[in-house]
């Protein structure tokens, strides 16, 4: 086992160079300049260059990658340069708010989503398995910025249960904490939490069709345990590898939803970046980001093992 | 039933939760929603407002405009011209401290005036005036001139981007080509809590109570900087709407520059007040070295083609906020001139068609470049390329962020010989910037040295710089004032789309005192 998550670590590491060179050139063939956005609107060409010159954003492009990669080996990211301030700073400001959303939304939609699709497959064919469905497909067709809105709107503008806006961090306390994260986590959970219950239904329908499960129900087991725990063992691993593959879906949809509550969280960082083209944050972000999604897809590899025993590394 | 004990007691839990929530800002703080988030914090940098908003809260001016456009002694105590009226001697008032216990010297005044000027087009004019700046002792500085300026204390007092702040001395005679290093040190009624801020979510400024305000009530940028809370924080919401319902519900206390299609919803709120914050001279620009718009019939085409009305109908839509105004230099300003504004005050698509085609224009592709996260000026683009296409001219309309335009507009060549070469873009500027042409680049008529178009007229030049020594309301200003706006409308630098309202909306229930600036400062506020 020790074995293969090495083989795996170490395998991520020229899929991560193409990332940081395909990012390196790509940023930086895509329009717009950097020097002429921090100059500002009323600057004259000569200060923008000046800008530019200071900034480094002059020298060849090889140059400028060499300086870059130079800098990474040593574990240095470089500096927005916008603020001056080290991307690693920045970005460690901004994984809080990002690390609370995406935990709250996977508990959150992982705790809802499979015992709904469970529901589902067992009853196949009833009126709850259309409501789950449908709940499923509106919940996966519904914009993400659309339902925040709906939500702020119901819960903080009506009824004035929750704030509209804002993060707070567990460490100013739990209370304003959750409070700041109910909304959120709704918005975003319910899209992550239709995809998951239309695979888990799928999941758990083609298992439940098994003789195994056919020979647990003639013995008399009852139907919780013959759902949760012959049906949902065996169903899992379709199960585990959609939360993994949804990760991506979180990423995105962590953007929309951290602009439309205001959160100071990675997914807002990035888009900041694009539009003002910070080169070094774009390319800081996007490196986290491939590198946790690289993470991420070998715990869930590393998780089929205790679903299926057969399945060793 | 221990189960069900368990769930009620988390369900009890939850709803407790809900019902305690309560999002109001403590008292002494504001929180404000501002137009952009503060990422520079170096005013002589970078000419982004926002960080010019965070100047005025962290710094201090030698002068200051106040509310009758006129500038003020600030830091200034006392300070005389001399009778030939080249040598002028200023005296810093007593009390001035750094944000470090530190007193505010001459040398870091002639300092930050240096680096001030390296960028910035009214301090470039007075330094090229400027024989030498040298400090006296701390507290008194003299400035020499070659000849005499008569706008050497207006540069001074200069309110809108580069605002000639005063920096300490050690960050002052540091280079422009990057931010100053260091601390963010001022001299002003607020200091900058740097360990609090986030870049692009959260800046906080916190009262200087060292701070010594001058003794004469608040006058717009001048007067008594008194500060009456103990912190303000600038909040970033990406979100118009959640940033509305957000001062709906009382977690913010100011928005600075809430966009158009939610002013309908805070006027209609009860607790909401408004005011205008600014007035925006709409403007498009052409390329002066491109083919059409380098022969002035074609510049001309434009001015008749364009009515005032339409655009702004398109931009604005609601005629309370906004007006039409045939003057580059601002109506209702101190420089209010209509002189030589015929063809821009009455649309004829006829003639602008004609001189379209004097002006040699066979049917090649126009572009005009649309920035769609600029509604705006995105709407002043769609309005331009659909009156151009009245006229006959194939329009190619190039949608495109806003960081794109600003790279490609400083391209000189034209499209045809380069991609991103462009023939029409659209911008605006704040009023301070429109009645003060000396410092105002958008009106430059300098030729290579001008902004982006690149307009070219000597005439105009010449008469703005005889204008800068003419005493405002003397007959010969006047005749002067007249000769430059001529000169402005036959170059036809840009074309003025009329002037559009901008707001701030704050809760009235809460915040009082506010003075209408610009750029919002927030001495003088009162919170509730």
């Amino acid at each position: 086992m020790l074995a293969y998550i090495l083989r795996r670590i170490l395998a991520t590491l020229p899929v991560m160079g193409i990332v940081v060179v395909f990012v390196f050139l790509l940023v930086r063939i895509a329009p717009g300049d950097p020097a002429a956005i921090i100059a500002g609107d009323y600057a004259t060409p000569e200060t923008i260059q000046k800008i530019r010159v200071g900034l480094g954003l002059d020298k060849p492009i090889h140059i400028q990658f060499q300086i870059y990669v130079m800098n990474l080996i040593r574990g240095d990211l470089g500096r927005s340069l916008h603020s001056q301030l080290p991307v690693r700073q920045l970005i460690q400001q901004r994984l809080e708010p990002t690390a609370a959303l995406a935990v709250s939304t996977l508990t959150f939609a992982v705790c809802l989503a499979i015992p709904l699709g469970i529901l589902a497959a067992w009853k196949a064919g009833s009126f709850i398995d259309r409501a789950v469905m449908v709940f499923a497909v509106g919940g996966f067709s519904i914009p993400a910025f659309w339902l925040g809105f709906l939500l702020i709107y119901t819960f903080s503008v009506k009824l004035d249960l929750l704030p509209v806006q804002g993060y707070v961090s567990f460490r100013q306390g739990f209370l304003p904490f959750i409070q700041h994260l109910i909304l959120p986590t709704l918005t975003l959970g319910l899209i992550y939490m239709a995809l998951l219950a239309r695979i888990a239904r799928a999941s758990v329908l083609e298992v439940l069709q098994s003789d195994y499960i056919r020979t647990a129900n003639a013995k008399g087991v009852r139907p919780i345990s013959v759902l949760f725990v012959h049906a949902l063992k065996n169903a899992a691993v379709p199960v585990v590898t959609t939360i993994g593959v949804g990760f991506a879906l979180l990423i995105g949809g962590v953007v929309i939803t951290e602009s439309v509550f205001a959160l100071p969280g990675l997914g807002r960082l990035t888009v900041d970046a694009v539009l003002q083209r910070d080169y070094s944050i774009i390319q800081g972000v996007t490196l986290i980001f491939s590198f946790v999604y690289a993470l991420v897809n070998l715990l869930v590899d590393l998780s089929y093992t205790l679903f299926d025993p057969r399945i060793r590394y | 039933m221990k189960r069900r004990a368990v769930f009620a007691m988390l369900a009890c839990l939850l709803v407790g939760m809900l019902l305690a929530y309560s999002g109001r800002a403590a008292a002494q703080t504001v929180r404000a929603v501002m137009q952009a988030e503060v990422t520079y914090l170096d005013p002589h940098w970078t000419t982004a407002d926002i960080t010019q908003v965070h100047g005025y809260l962290v710094y201090d001016t030698l002068f200051a405009m106040d509310e009758h456009g006129n500038p003020q002694p600030q830091m200034v105590d006392t300070y005389r011209l001399s009778a030939d009226r080249l040598i002028y001697t200023f005296t810093l008032r007593d009390g001035l401290k750094w944000h470090d216990g530190k007193p505010v010297r001459s040398a870091d005044v002639v300092a930050s005036l240096k680096r001030w000027a390296v960028n910035d087009a009214a301090g470039q004019k007075l330094m090229a005036r400027t024989a030498s700046l040298e400090a006296v002792n701390d507290k008194t500085f003299v400035l020499k001139l070659k000849e005499p300026y008569g706008l050497t204390i207006r540069a001074l007092g200069k309110e809108y981007s580069y605002v000639p702040f005063i920096l300490p001395e050690r960050q002052a005679v540091q280079g422009l080509s990057k931010p100053f290093e260091g601390e963010v040190i001022g001299s002003g009624p607020f200091m900058f809590a740097a360990n609090e801020w986030v870049p692009g979510a959260k800046s906080v400024y916190v009262k200087f109570k060292d701070y010594v305000p001058r003794k004469e009530p608040a006058s717009y940028y001048a007067g008594g900087k008194r500060v009456n809370v103990e912190r303000v924080e600038f909040l970033v919401i990406p979100d118009q709407s959640t940033a509305v319902a957000a001062l709906d519900k009382g977690e913010v206390d100011f928005l600075d520059r809430p966009q158009m299609d939610q002013w309908p919803l805070l006027r209609k709120n009860a607790n909401v007040g408004m005011y205008r914050a600014d007035i925006s001279q709409m403007q498009l620009h052409p390329n002066h070295l491109v083919p059409p718009f380098n022969n002035v019939k074609a510049r001309q085409a434009l001015m008749l083609m364009v009515n005032q009305q339409d655009y702004l109908r398109a931009i604005i839509g609601d005629p309370a906020n906004w007006r039409t105004c045939y003057s580059f230099l601002g109506c209702k300003g101190w420089l209010e001139t209509e002189a030589g504004a015929d063809l821009l005050k009455k649309q004829d698509l006829e003639k602008a068609k004609q001189l379209l085609a004097e002006a040699g224009y066979k049917g090649e592709k126009i572009v005009v470049m649309a920035p769609s996260d600029r509604p705006t000026y995105n709407a002043a683009a769609m309005t331009t390329a659909a009156m151009l296409r009245k006229l006959g001219v194939n329009v190619d309309l190039q949608a495109m962020d806003w960081g794109t335009l600003t790279s490609r507009r400083p391209i000189k060549d034209p499209p045809s010989k380069n991609p991103a070469g462009w023939h029409i873009f659209h911008t605006a500027t704040g009023y301070a910037g429109i009645k003060d042409p000396w410092g105002h680049a958008n009106v430059s008529t300098a030729c290579d040295k001008a902004w982006f178009g690149w307009p070219c007229s000597p005439r105009a030049s010449k008469a703005l710089e005889e204008l800068g020594d003419l005493n405002p309301g003397t007959e010969a200003f006047k005749k002067t004032l007249t000769e430059y706006h001529t000169a402005l409308m036959e170059n036809i630098p840009y074309v003025p789309l009329g002037e559009t309202f901008l707001y701030a909306a704050y809760r009235k229930d809460r915040l009082s005192n506010i003075i209408e600036t610009p750029h919002t400062v927030f001495w003088n506020l009162v919170k509730k």
